[in-house]
């Protein structure tokens, strides 16, 4: 009889098969992260355009189709965007989704008081956080991209589709966009940080430079993307 | 017949030990050794009880060898074992100081730390295999601490004026341990051990004479089943808890050893136990354990009190001038670093003279005001913050800004089962090493020696002389209904049994308490004929109110620590009345035994190596019958006994 | 002074246990929190009850032994200390203070607050070591090892194996474990030749016991009583993709 105590040569732990190990995950996560972060740090600069006028931005997006032609169809380029960011979003929820339950495993029994912890808020709210905002990509792809949900709607009109959107009198869009802003914020300041841990390039030296850098992209791209409601909303851009 | 009496038995003799010039003795015993051929380790299995420095280098080292290991351990991993809380360092005669060293002054020093009452070879041997120990652990990834060239830095230790304590910062032990215990798991995940965490000892199996294995309780499930093996290791540390307050670990006990003495190992030397100077003094009655703050401290640390009595100014308030450094008055060549057993009794000859400090007027300042003055804070933080950061954190004081305050506490057991050259005690192939054994250290162990001594018994001297034993003696395996191992099942389960059913009214606890505060008064730092004979007096008393009325809740089916406990005060109980026998009937005064009635004009301990020059084992003679004093004659040709002077 | 204690109850491993509450009227603020519970114990007993189960041992920080959850903190609230050594003076008169054990699937509750933490040992066991067995090591001075290298491989060393981190991990993860043995052995020259090896075998046996996975929410790194620092799990990750990446 073996009781609990007592071992012998190799022995697999309670989980016995093998698994995927988390550190691997953490390494879809941390590649499919950095392609979304690069894709909104572009995208961010890419809505800027919008203070220069109806006609910038809309050549822009124009632009954005048009790349590589005549050498390639239409809209070439912004599929190839399109499938790697789908493959990117799939790949990092899938993982999520797997280190979430077995880290929901990992505690079977919940403590029965647990004042709040320690870390940050933004290292807490990844979980829920990246549910809201995936929730409002769909929305956001709805709204802006195919234009079903958008006020305005038409293909190719991004100045005035933006500014239909943000109307004054539609301010809870204006609200929901702002707040998906603000998660976007709170999930890109942890998880630059836990993608640059993960890659293994942090270091007792560099851990609040790299803290420092998590947060001041998060607060650049926050303010960036917020810039835009905010501007049709006082009437800046009209 | 009252107790105190004893029978003299006949001499004892260390039979392994081979004679001729001393630096050659190991050398030429271990090719006097019969050797196992690979093939037949194989087939051998081995105990080994404890997985502290002694047991688990040991256990590891027999499974590197091939043999087959079963390795013991109450606690629920092996790296726990308390060897993992010594701070200070090791030894070792590497001389990388070029400060003198050697091993031949290294084992002068510890025969003469020792108060000239071990054996030379044995210690001998200690100093040669201490440079090897140091390449083993250093290969094994061990994080001694290092000057910026990439060397091993090195300190100094009382007893010693030499540099050669090599030190992880106050951690020395845990990372010895480590190593250790990382080279056992290593074995244990190829299989040559098969490891019993949360299983303790409760009886040695004795067949033919022999010892063929034991019977352990699992702690969780309660069960107790019997081990069989061709030899058992005894690793099972030293009995220091008989004083309930103490530096061990609050689970340390002597069961493991005291079986084995009941069935005929002798018991040597019990009376030689360890009062270390540098404790963190006693805050009330709650007081569970005593915390060791490390000798190191004595480096840079001076030791003071209060020139007059009763002087309650705060330390800061007391000039220069009205301080008393009572070891650098009395002891000016070692000064502060003067022996443990030294500075012990200094320090609680100024607090019976009233001159004591603290709340309780038992303490003595440890300053490191000139220290800080003299190397700045941040060198003196690098050196012992964490000893620091921990004294702060259990008295609430900054040492830093207020000197410690420092009392003796019971810390280390030189006495243990008596074992020859080989590690094997009175009963063939049950062998003994580290604190458990009373081989190396005299009646005083020096600083940093112990962590040297568990090492170099466990790694080098057991896994060479072990195999002289197996190779020699012919074994039939034992069936599991032996009638010896069925006697000694039935024995546990009955004392078990005995145990839950009394269900009195008086705490395990509170038992030990009482035993301790006896043990304390009448056999601690200074002992008397007439306190003697008043614990010889009251022990068997309180022996038998234990075994009357104390109350142990539960049942031996689960988890139940009060049973544990029980068990041990139990053995505790009895071993204590030998220690006060064997410290009555020694009337010298000898390192850590320090007996009031022999001392110099100038209260320093006076030896009697005319009548005392011998190791006193102590054999059982059963239940009431007064036990049997045996005398192994103590040889002196290389250091020749002197009265130790540290002045 | 009085304190309330709420502290978790489970008679074994099957049983569902619950949170009882007791009083003790008798603290006193120079006892260490283990001692406050002896104090219970030995009045539980004496009432006839079954005292709590808890495990210890060295009782000055250093065996890892103790192991209980204070209010919500492993260790309670005072920073860098273990549960053996935290004072009640840090708790006030009349305070009500819970005690639970360690909370992870990889750590089954025994008795009360005694956990089975063998997962540790089993994760050591599948590659935590160098391997040097005993006699073949060369002269201690024949590698030096530069000062900043023997720190940090200290510093990770002096892990005690308590499993706080993995208390506190909102994701019962024990990488700040894993990564102190693989910094530790991974600073030094000895530890170079089962480098890779070692991390490769004992992440998947840190998986394999059930751990969850990391991310780095730097919790455990808070809990630590020995303040092993975070970047021990950067050290791991680093090392766990040059093996997995440059191998064979």
């Amino acid at each position: 009889m073996v009781t609990l105590g007592e071992r012998a040569g190799r022995r697999a732990g309670p989980a016995g098969a093998k698994r995927t190990p988390s550190v691997l995950l953490k390494y879809v996560m941390a590649v499919s992260g950095a392609i979304m972060l690069l894709y909104l740090i572009a995208h961010m600069i890419g809505n800027l355009k919008i203070f220069f006028g109806a006609e910038s931005i809309d050549k822009y997006a124009h632009w954005l189709r048009t790349i590589g032609e005549p050498a390639l169809p239409e809209e070439t380029l912004l599929w190839i965007i399109r499938v790697v960011l789908a493959l990117a979003l799939v790949a990092h929820i899938a993982s999520a989704v797997i280190l979430t339950r077995r880290a929901h495993k990992a505690r079977p029994v919940k403590y029965a008081y647990r004042p709040p912890v320690k870390g940050s808020y933004a290292a807490r709210t990844m979980r829920w956080g990246g549910v809201i905002v995936f929730l409002f990509v769909v929305y956001h792809l709805l709204d802006l991209t195919t234009g079903t949900l958008n006020p305005h709607g038409v293909q190719g009109e991004v100045h005035a589709n933006v500014v239909a959107d943000f109307a004054p009198g539609r301010w809870y869009v204006t609200l929901f966009y702002a707040l998906a802003v603000i998660a976007v914020g709170f999930h890109v300041r942890h998880g630059l940080w836990s993608g640059l841990q993960t890659f293994g390039r942090s270091s007792a030296a560099t851990q609040h430079t790299l803290q420092a850098v998590a947060l001041v992209v998060a607060v650049v791209l926050v303010v960036g993307f917020l810039s835009v409601p905010f501007a049709v909303l006082t009437g800046l851009v009209a | 017949m009252t107790y105190t009496d004893f029978t003299i038995g006949a001499p004892i003799a260390d039979t392994a030990a081979p004679e001729g010039p001393i630096e050659t003795r190991w050398e030429r015993r271990r090719f006097g050794v019969k050797l196992v051929n690979p093939a037949n380790k194989r087939k051998m299995k081995i105990i080994v009880v404890g997985t502290g420095l002694a047991g688990g280098s040991a256990a590891a080292s027999l499974a590197e060898l091939g043999y087959q290991v079963s390795s013991f351990c109450y606690q629920d991993s092996p790296r726990r074992a308390h060897s993992i809380a010594a701070q200070g360092g090791i030894n070792a005669a590497k001389n990388y100081r070029n400060d003198g060293d050697s091993v031949h002054r290294l084992f002068y020093d510890t025969v003469k730390g020792g108060d000239f009452r071990s054996r030379e070879s044995n210690v001998h041997r200690l100093a040669e295999i201490s440079l090897q120990i140091i390449d083993q652990c250093v290969a094994q990834g061990v994080p001694f601490a290092r000057e910026y060239g990439g060397l091993l830095d090195n300190r100094s230790f009382g007893g010693a004026q030499v540099s050669r304590t090599f030190y992880a910062k106050g951690q020395t032990g845990q990372q010895l341990l480590l190593g250790a215990y990382q080279a056992l798991e290593r074995q244990i995940d190829a299989g040559g051990v098969t490891m019993y965490s949360r299983h303790e000892m409760l009886e040695l199996i004795i067949v033919d004479g022999r010892a063929r294995g034991i019977v352990a309780r699992d702690l969780v499930t309660g069960e107790t089943t019997s081990h069989l093996a061709d030899a058992v290791v005894l690793a099972s540390g030293g009995y220091g808890n008989v004083f309930y307050l103490s530096t061990n670990a609050k689970g340390c006990n002597v069961t493991a050893g005291w079986r084995a003495h009941r069935k005929g190992a002798l018991f040597a030397n019990p009376c030689y136990t360890q009062i270390h100077p540098t404790c963190i003094p006693v805050s009330g009655d709650h007081q569970s354990k005593l915390t060791l703050m490390s000798e190191s401290l004595r480096n840079d640390g001076r030791v003071w009190v209060p020139q007059k009595g009763g002087d309650t100014r705060a330390p800061g308030d007391i000039p220069e001038a009205e301080r008393d450094y009572f070891l650098e008055r009395q002891y000016p060549a070692f000064g502060n670093l003067v022996p443990r057993d030294i500075a012990s009794r200094a320090a609680k000859n100024v607090c019976d003279a009233g001159r004591g400090v603290g709340p309780t007027g038992l303490g003595v300042y440890l300053d490191f005001a000139d220290a800080i003055a003299r190397l700045g804070r941040p060198a003196v933080a690098a050196k012992y913050g964490n000893l620091f950061q921990m004294y702060q954190r259990i008295t609430g004081e900054d040492p830093y800004s207020v000197p410690m305050r420092i009392f003796p506490a019971v810390h280390y057991t030189m006495g243990g089962l008596w074992v020859d050259y080989d590690l094997q005690s009175t009963i063939p192939g049950l062998f003994v090493v580290g604190e458990a054994n009373f081989s190396d250290h005299g009646a005083n162990r020096l600083g940093a020696s112990a962590l040297m001594q568990g090492l170099a018994d466990g790694y080098f001297v057991l896994p060479n002389t072990i195999g002289d034993y197996l190779a020699g003696s012919r074994l039939t395996p034992v069936a599991h209904d032996a009638p010896a191992v069925v006697a000694a099942e039935a024995d546990v389960a009955q004392r078990v049994e005995t145990l839950l059913s009394i269900d009195g009214n008086r705490t395990v606890d509170s038992f030990h308490r009482e035993l301790g505060h006896l043990m304390w008064d009448h056999c601690g730092m200074e002992r008397t004929d007439a306190g003697l004979r008043k614990a010889l007096d009251r022990i068997p008393e309180l022996r038998h109110e234990f075994w009357s009325s104390v109350k142990v809740p539960g049942s031996a089916a689960t988890l139940n620590q009060s049973l544990e406990k029980a068990g041990r005060v139990a053995d505790f109980l009895e071993l204590a009345e030998l220690m006060c026998l064997d410290a009555l009937h020694r009337t010298e005064s000898c390192g850590g035994h320090f007996r009031a009635e022999s001392q110099t004009d100038d209260g320093e301990a006076a030896r009697d190596d005319d009548h005392f020059s011998y190791v006193a084992a102590w054999g059982y003679a059963g239940e009431g019958n007064a036990p049997v004093l045996h005398k192994e004659d103590l040889q002196f040709t290389y250091v020749h006994p002197s009265q130790r002077s540290y002045k | 002074m009085r304190l309330n204690l709420r502290i978790w109850r489970q008679d074994g491993p099957n049983d569902k246990g619950k949170l009882i509450g007791y009083r003790v009227d008798d603290a006193d603020e120079d006892m260490s929190f283990l001692e406050l519970l002896d104090v219970l114990n030995e009045k539980l007993i004496l009432d006839g009850d079954e005292p709590v189960a808890f495990d210890h041992d060295c009782r000055e920080g250093i065996c890892g032994a103790c192991s209980m959850v204070i209010n919500g903190q492993p260790h309670g609230p005072q920073k860098a200390t273990t549960t053996c050594q935290l004072h009640l003076r840090h708790f006030h008169d009349g305070e009500t203070i819970t005690i639970e054990p360690f909370r992870a699937g990889a750590f089954p509750v025994v008795r009360d607050l005694v956990v089975d933490r063998g997962a540790f040992d089993r994760i050591i066991a599948s590659g935590g070591y160098i391997s040097a067995p005993t006699g073949a090591a060369p002269d201690a001075h024949a590698v030096p090892v530069p000062k900043p290298q023997a720190d940090r491989a200290f510093t990770a060393a002096a892990c005690i194996g308590c499993g706080a981190c993995v208390a506190a991990c909102p994701n019962g993860s024990a990488s700040l474990f894993l990564g102190a043995k693989i910094t530790h052995l991974g600073e030094l020259p000895q530890g170079q030749p089962e480098r890779d090896s070692r991390v490769v075998r004992m992440v998947q046996a840190h998986d394999d016991e059930g751990f969850g996975g990391c991310t780095n929410t730097g919790e455990c790194a808070v809990a630590c009583p020995k303040e092993i620092p975070l970047d021990v799990i950067s050290q791991l990750n680093r090392d766990y993709l040059h093996a997995t990446t440059t191998r064979r």
